[in-house]
């Protein structure tokens, strides 16, 4: 275990009922995440990945092993400090775009005008200046989701959990919107956990991969994906680019 | 520009319906040489409202209030009562499959009971009209507290919102358009139960003075309480779009 890893996972099992069976969800589930790293949670439907990513959140109770968020350098607020970005953009239809932005702020009951400028600042960040007063249905699904990039981001938490947030995208769009999430993340110095099952999304976007694999659930590697900072979609033909997705498929079986 | 244009010329179509079949209509009575008492003209119908006799002014008074009252305690109740089943699952449970059981009961076949219950009058007849209308505005509103996304759930308890935090700011505003789409089938529904109400027995309104003037055979009078029954429901309805208008985003809206 390091010290100053800002995740500390060890031993992590969860299992559910299914029927009268014990379903096992994740069983341990390994690895440190140091802060501000971007760590890709890669595997098939059903590997447990998301069900990890709301142990993370606090929503899902873990069954044996530890999971530590924080540490002497980095403390940790589970109330404060997670954002979370999901599938689908969950904005709410009935607010603008800058009042869905501010919704954690709201329910956390930070300062609203100091949350308001932050936010606006935030829509700048993530592109989507000039449109915080319309309505979500007036946004594409990407702008949608840059909204609920920011949204995550507003209440300025260390920790972002993403689960498949461009799943739902177009493959153009997507590879845009990962290129924008490598520079929101660094302007933002957040530590990142994003769930995907694009290989290459995973290899792209992370400083580390974490795979997973399904039946029976468990994790089958983790490993640091040393490409340079800031990537660049050209790395995607690089050769070492292809020997991390290869090492991927050859663990999901697909090789 | 060019949306507005293309909405004047919506308008201006449907008025226009609205006058071919004015015309329509009196173009098969002076053409056709129809019996005023089978089907009266335009004219004959209009002249039915200077009949003094018929209290046209008091008898609609009547079925309005009959109307809106009903109207008003079934939104009342029908609101009411879907947000206690939110706030208690066993209360939904125990309440709401027996509701839709009571929506079975064709109203219609209440009225001599409500009359033996309430007698003759104003009241027997507004609950007549509660009575129809109440059930879609419950239902709806109930359907619409419950549909809450999962993942949007997950992102109020990842913030560790309070379930008031999560009722006031994503359940009841998304509840709005389903409560607006009940309210526009009550509408009508409500308009229909008054009119029962009054035609199975009463001593004034509008349904009153049909079943009087059938008597004499009054074919003008009976149209013309009839347009004003449709009146009073325009009347009703209008108001609620212009509600939802005001309430609901243009996109939540539900037609």
């Amino acid at each position: 275990m390091t010290v100053d890893a800002f995740i500390h996972l060890s031993g992590v099992t969860k299992s559910y009922k299914a029927g009268r069976k014990q379903h096992l969800a994740i069983s341990d589930a390994s690895f440190d995440v140091m802060p501000g790293e971007l760590v890709a949670l890669v595997g098939p439907s059903g590997c447990g990945k998301s069900t990890l990513l709301k142990v993370l959140a606090g929503l899902h109770t873990h069954d044996g092993g530890t999971v530590r968020i924080g540490s002497a350098k980095h403390p940790f607020d589970p109330a404060r400090d997670i954002g979370m970005v999901f599938q689908a953009p969950l904005l709410l239809k009935w607010r603008r775009i800058l009042d869905n932005i501010l919704l954690p702020a709201e329910i956390l009951g930070l300062p609203m005008a100091a949350a308001r400028e932050r936010a606006r600042g935030l829509m700048a960040m993530v592109g989507l200046q000039g449109y915080e007063e319309k309505y979500p249905y007036e946004l594409s699904g990407g702008m949608q989701q840059r909204a609920a990039i920011a949204r995550s981001l507003v209440h300025d938490p260390k920790l972002v959990l993403m689960d498949e947030p461009f799943g739902a995208l177009d493959a153009l769009t997507r590879e845009k919107m990962n290129l924008e999430l490598l520079r929101i993340w660094k302007e933002s110095g957040k530590t990142i956990v994003f769930v995907t099952h694009g290989i290459s999304e995973a290899v792209f976007l992370g400083t580390r991969v974490v795979v997973m694999t399904a039946g029976p659930a468990r994790m089958a590697d983790n490993f640091q994906i040393d490409l340079p900072h800031p990537r660049t979609l050209d790395m995607k033909t690089h050769e070492s680019f292809g020997v991390y997705t290869r090492r991927i498929y050859k663990l999901l079986g697909m090789e | 520009m060019e949306a507005s244009e293309s909405k004047l010329k919506q308008y201006s179509l449907g008025v226009l319906a609205h006058l071919l079949l004015l015309l329509a209509w009196y173009l098969f009575v002076r053409l056709g040489d129809v019996p005023k008492f089978v089907m009266p003209s335009p004219g004959d119908t209009l002249r039915a409202l200077f009949v003094p006799d018929y209290g046209w002014w008091t008898n609609t008074a009547v079925t309005a209030t009959e109307i809106f009252g009903g109207y008003s305690l079934a939104l009342a109740v029908g609101v009411v009562l879907a947000l206690l089943f939110t706030w208690s699952k066993t209360l939904e449970s125990l309440m709401l499959p027996l509701l839709v059981t009571l929506n079975m009961i064709p109203k219609v076949a209440l009225g001599p009971l409500i009359i033996v219950w309430f007698k003759y009058g104003v009241f027997p007849n507004a609950m007549m009209a509660f009575s129809i209308a109440v059930f879609p505005i419950l239902l709806t509103t109930a359907r619409g507290l419950r549909e809450v996304e999962p993942d949007l759930l997950d992102l109020v308890r990842s913030l560790r919102g309070s379930r008031w935090q999560l009722f006031t700011k994503i359940q009841l505003p998304g509840a709005l358009p389903y409560v607006f789409a009940g309210m526009k089938v009550a509408a009508i529904l409500a308009v229909a139960g008054a009119i029962v109400g009054e035609f199975l027995g009463s001593d004034r309104g509008l349904g009153y003075l049909m079943l009087q003037v059938q008597v004499t055979l009054d074919t003008p009078a009976m149209f013309m309480a009839v347009i004003l029954i449709t009146l009073l429901g325009m009347l009703l309805y209008g108001l609620v779009l212009l509600l939802e208008r005001i309430f609901v985003a243009k996109d939540a809206r539900v037609s």
